[in-house]
């Protein structure tokens, strides 16, 4: 709540055109269900907002702390993972147990492996993070694929679905949209607030210079574990949705291909601002769904990997940096033109 | 003249496509059907056959079938099930095809049984995935499987390594997933059951690609191996075989010595590989006019694809060919929730270029498997002689399905008889 | 850590090997010889895996230890090196010329990768690295798209296929010895040329201050850019000769990659020494894993790997900061 008022405070500093644009955007995305077809719904519109929770979520460790982690997405794995395994399934080595048991323990898992992968990450720095969390990340799938005890191997569980809570099945496309837009807006509003508060604050403090901050007094490593198990539980959730989404997880899903496809949706969107993963999500999901109609999807790859080299090449801020030059272009133009 | 003949024609051209957008009655006029292969990643040269074996089967017929104009839309997954079912909702939520054809790979087939239980309006037919419990733990009425399972395609190999070939013991060495176990059990099933042992097998993790300790680990003990390994890992494993001084007699899996393996330029030893017998769903060089036909269409359409269709071409070929043959029984009446259709198409009697298919209670193919052994051709390459056709092989190797149900779903452990 | 560090850590690990090849031959004499010939093998297999992870992981280390730029796309390098390399054997018929336009060609990719595109945004580490995963995915769809997924592999010459007469396991693979030579050549050349050339003290200079060599006078970027062409022909080296005992399909480029980064994070990131030290740890884990723990022989490498970061998170011979 406090989170709702300070972003809504903070937009209310800004001009009534920003507040106008807000309020259009809020109010799309509470329609859009209305407008578009199931399809669109779910495949585009939830899985933008839950990807681009989980792309939020590395958006918070590495725009905010400068630690890239490729292992955000075995962190939402986990989760979802936990969720298979302790709750419901078609393998027979799922526990069963009641929702608001499982939800919470998956949930709390997955934050404590993100803390884990902070503790063995963090005490070395910058550049080695991406290395160190790619290798554990698929470490980890390839533990997963060959235990079949807990995490069913190979063949992963299927037939995972959300509890039906309230007599609704939130596995339709419409409450599945918004159960994705509420948690989406709510990690949103989250990273927003967190930015400006004290930790926050620091963190990036830490980010720009470790080593003052460490003779200021602060624990740097402290700090950097505590931004993984934030991130940690951002990831988590996320992880919740794409098992929900699929009703289904297996080794295959926490490889190494949707690993780097989390970094190409958050640097695509960009690292600044909290808002950059879920315009890196909507513009990955529409690719990856409609590149086949309009080129060779034999060449998917190139075309997502080539979009990917070229904002780090012209826009280390992402599409929202390309926007801001626009802008900034538009504005110029605007100037001249008016003289 | 030429250029009125033309605007006449794009006209004409506009107001066909405004009525198919327009109304409900032109939409009845096409059918929509969506092909699933794996056109990105690992499997992309197999889902490229794949999409050949398809379009073969629609060219022949004309992009028609009962009396309806046949429109393709295309979808691609990485052969993960997660990227197979995006693939899927695209094309059956988004394209609304009336029929999905697909997919390639075992764990997608089983991931898209599950999404067909979700969406009962579209019909699925399978391409080429190969997993025993798509059909037979928990079948969805509306996904039926032309193609025969990984345990199906090794029919009477077991029978044939015991008997004829006088192995009474030898070691698997597979991959270790699930198409692999299918395949082991296939193979062990009868093998084990006319008293032959296997006391040891090597599962080797996904990802390894240095053998050489797995050849080291082999008992000398034993009469044969039973490989179940394909493409890279084939050939790394056959080299380093004959380099480690290996000289045990194989038994191949369905991808173990295909023309993918014995087609690479590497030193697999041809006096090595001579006599080594195999099963599967096809045979390159089988003698039958029927499959001549296909093979020489195939070569036709596509100069550029394989030699010869690969299992995968035969499978999608197989598949669209049930889909085109019952629309041409109901006349392309895909109403009343399709029930007319789908009572034709488990009812059919397919005639394909390997010979009879029939769907068993489960909408699983009863099909013909045969039984290769690596000979030398008169050019000096490699290929697999056909020795013998297993005629008509069920689902549940010719055991009563309640007894074969209760072997329990293939493993590490399932079956064993060390 | 000191030199006096380094050569204790050396030496215990020297002995640890000794006292595993002792411990199988003390238990030669105890058990039947097949187990002993198995564990021998094992270790030899072990020995020379880890010659083509050095190999590849080498070039990996030198261009962090100079520049600071993990380059993701060392693997699809390795890769290409490797499919080049097969043309050009192919069409020659000579194996060596293979290797050498193998190593050539993926050194003149690395020249153009440093010169064009990284010198463009030196110091900006994180940015170097998110454009060399950007340049791996399209590289590796490209060699897709050229080489298709068939499996390659190298005609190896006649007197390097076969085995090898060897004490106690009888014979061994003669191709995985010359593989184990290759490696201990390459990494005593690289000694020679980082320890005893002017070129490779002014490398050596520019690791542990780069500024400082600048304001010497020399030509930082010729620098750059020749270690960059040497790393990056040593991933394409590794790629030939690593597709002449195992084959060349897609998805060796990941294999590769993740080897090389297993291999430098265990070994210290810019030291070719922790480089071997990091592929001898790997490859043995690799191997031992798969004859006597196949499960998780898989597992192992990254289980070494989260240990050595957990004890020394610069790894087993990296520097601090």
């Amino acid at each position: 709540m406090v989170a709702v008022t300070d972003s809504l405070s903070a937009a209310a500093g800004r001009s009534t055109w920003s507040v106008v644009r807000i309020g259009f955007l809020v109010a799309f995305l509470l329609v859009y269900p209305f407008i578009a077809d199931p399809f669109w719904t779910v495949q585009i519109g939830a899985q933008a907002l839950f990807l681009g929770l989980v792309a939020l979520s590395l958006m918070l460790l590495a725009g905010l702390a400068g630690m890239v982690s490729l292992a955000q997405l075995t962190v939402a794995g986990i989760a979802g993972y936990m969720f298979a395994i302790f709750g419901e399934s078609t393998a027979p080595i799922s526990l069963h147990w009641p929702w608001w048991a499982v939800l919470p323990i998956a949930l709390a898992i997955a934050t404590l492996a993100a803390a884990l992968i902070g503790a063995i990450s963090v005490r070395t720095e910058g550049i080695y993070t991406i290395m160190i969390t790619l290798a554990i990340g698929v470490g980890f799938a390839n533990f997963a694929r060959q235990n079949y005890d807990i995490f069913n191997g190979f063949n992963g569980f299927a037939g995972v679905a959300p509890p039906p809570l309230f007599g609704v099945d939130w596995r339709e496309p419409m409450p599945f949209y918004y159960l994705s837009l509420g948690v989406a807006v709510l990690a949103y509003l989250g990273v927003v607030y967190f930015r400006r508060s004290t930790f926050g604050l620091s963190l990036q403090a830490i980010r720009d210079n470790a080593r003052r901050m460490e003779a200021l007094g602060f624990n740097v490593t402290w700090h950097r574990i505590l931004a993984y198990c934030l991130a940690g539980f951002l990831a988590a959730l996320g992880g919740i949705f794409i098992v929900w989404f699929n009703g289904r997880i297996s080794p295959g899903s926490i490889s190494l291909g949707p690993m780097i496809d989390i970094l190409i949706i958050a640097v695509l969107g960009g690292l600044r601002h909290p808002i950059g993963p879920f315009v890196g999500a909507l513009v990955f999901v529409l690719l990856d769904n409609f590149a086949i109609d309009l080129i060779d999807r034999e060449r998917f790859n190139t075309v997502i990997g080539a979009a990917f080299l070229l904002v780090v090449l012209v826009s280390p801020d992402g599409l929202l940096g390309l926007w801001d030059k626009l802008k900034a272009f538009l504005a110029k133009g605007r100037e001249e033109s008016g003289r | 003249m030429q250029v009125l003949s033309r605007r006449l024609l794009l006209a004409g051209a506009a107001t066909l496509s405004l009525s198919v957008a327009a109304g409900p009655a032109a939409a009845e006029d096409t059918i929509k059907i969506g092909v699933l292969a794996t056109l990105e990643g690992a499997f992309t040269v197999l889902g490229e056959d794949s999409m050949r074996g398809a379009d073969l089967a629609f060219e022949q017929a004309g992009y028609m079938a009962g009396g309806k104009k046949i429109e393709v839309i295309k979808g691609s997954s990485d052969a993960s099930p997660d990227s197979a079912l995006r693939a899927a909702r695209k094309l059956v939520e988004d394209d609304k095809v009336d029929i999905l054809l697909g997919p390639l790979s075992g764990s997608e087939g089983l991931a898209l049984r599950d999404y067909a239980k979700t969406q009962p309006q579209t019909t699925f037919v399978n391409g080429t995935s190969a997993a025993q419990d798509t059909t037979l733990r928990d079948a969805a009425p509306n996904f039926f499987r032309f193609t025969t399972d990984g345990v199906q395609w090794q029919a009477g190999l077991g029978t044939y390594a015991f008997q004829d070939k006088g192995y009474k013991s030898a070691v698997v060495i597979a991959e270790d997933y699930s198409f692999p176990y299918s395949q082991v059990q296939g193979f062990m099933l009868e093998f084990c059951k006319l008293g032959g042992k296997v006391p040891e097998k090597f599962w080797v993790p996904i990802g390894n690609k240095d053998y050489s300790t797995i050849v080291a680990s082999i008992p000398d003990d034993v009469d044969a191996i039973y490989v179940a390994l394909g493409g890279a890992d084939a050939v790394n494993f056959l080299t380093q075989y004959q380099q480690g001084g290996g000289d045990k007699p194989m038994i191949g899996g369905s991808i173990t010595v295909d023309q993918s393996v014995m087609g690479s330029e590497a030193r697999l030893g041809k006096e090595y590989l001579l006599g080594t017998p195999s099963a599967g769903p096809i045979a390159d060089t089988w003698d039958d006019p029927r499959w001549r036909a296909f093979v020489a269409a195939y070569q036709k359409q596509y100069p550029d694809g394989f030699p010869s269709p690969s299992l995968f071409a035969h499978g999608y070929y197989t598949g669209a060919l049930a889909i085109i043959t019952a629309l041409n029984d109901v006349k392309g009446n895909l109403g009343d929730d399709q029930k007319a259709f789908r009572a034709a198409l488990a009812g059919l009697e397919l005639d394909t270029p390997t010979g009879k298919v029939t769907l068993d209670e489960n909408r699983q193919a009863i099909a013909d498997i045969f039984l290769t052994e690596v000979t030398e051709g008169d050019d000096g390459k490699l290929y697999n002689r056909v020795v013998k056709i297993i005629p008509q092989v069920n689902q549940t190797m010719g055991e009563p399905r309640a007894e074969f149900l209760k072997l329990g779903p293939v493993s590490r452990t399932n079956p064993e008889c060390p | 850590m000191t030199r006096t560090g380094q050569t204790l850590l050396l030496a215990l690990l020297g002995l640890a090997a000794a006292g595993v090849v002792a411990a199988g031959a003390a238990s030669m004499e105890v058990r039947a010889g097949k187990e002993v010939r198995l564990f021998l093998l094992t270790f030899l297999n072990g020995l020379t895996l880890a010659g083509l992870y050095f190999v590849v992981a080498s070039g990996f280390t030198l261009v962090f230890g100079l520049m600071r730029n993990v380059n993701l796309a060392h693997g699809a390098i390795a890769l290409l090196g490797a499919y080049l390399g097969y043309d050009v054997a192919k069409w020659s018929g000579s194996w060596f010329l293979g290797v050498g336009a193998g190593f050539l060609a993926t050194a003149l990719f690395g020249l153009a990768l440093q010169t064009l595109v990284m010198r463009r945004m030196e110091g900006e580490e994180m940015r170097q690295t998110l454009v060399t995963i950007g340049i791996s995915i399209v590289m590796a769809d490209l060699m897709l798209a050229i080489w298709s997924g068939t499996t390659y592999q190298y005609q190896i010459p006649d007197f390097l296929f076969g085995a090898t007469p060897m004490p106690w396991v009888k014979v061994y693979n003669s191709y995985r010895l010359f593989v184990l030579l290759i490696a201990v050549v390459i990494g005593v050349a690289l000694w020679l040329f980082l320890n005893r050339t002017a070129v490779g003290m002014m490398i050596r200079a520019g690791v542990d201050d780069r500024a400082m060599l600048a304001a010497t006078g020399v030509n930082v970027q010729l620098v750059f850019a020749l270690t960059f062409a040497i790393g990056a022909g040593l991933a394409g080296l590794g790629g030939v000769i690593g597709g002449s005992f195992l084959s060349i399909a897609p998805g060796e480029d990941v294999r590769y990659l993740l080897a090389s980064l297993v291999v430098v994070i265990v070994g210290g990131m810019g030291s070719i020494t922790g480089a071997a030290i990091g592929a001898l740890l790997i490859g043995m884990a690799e191997q031992f894993g798969l004859a006597y723990s196949r499960t998780y022989g898989v597992v192992y490498t990254y289980v070494i790997m989260v240990a050595v970061l957990a004890l020394r998170p610069q790894g087993i011979m990296g520097r601090r900061g």
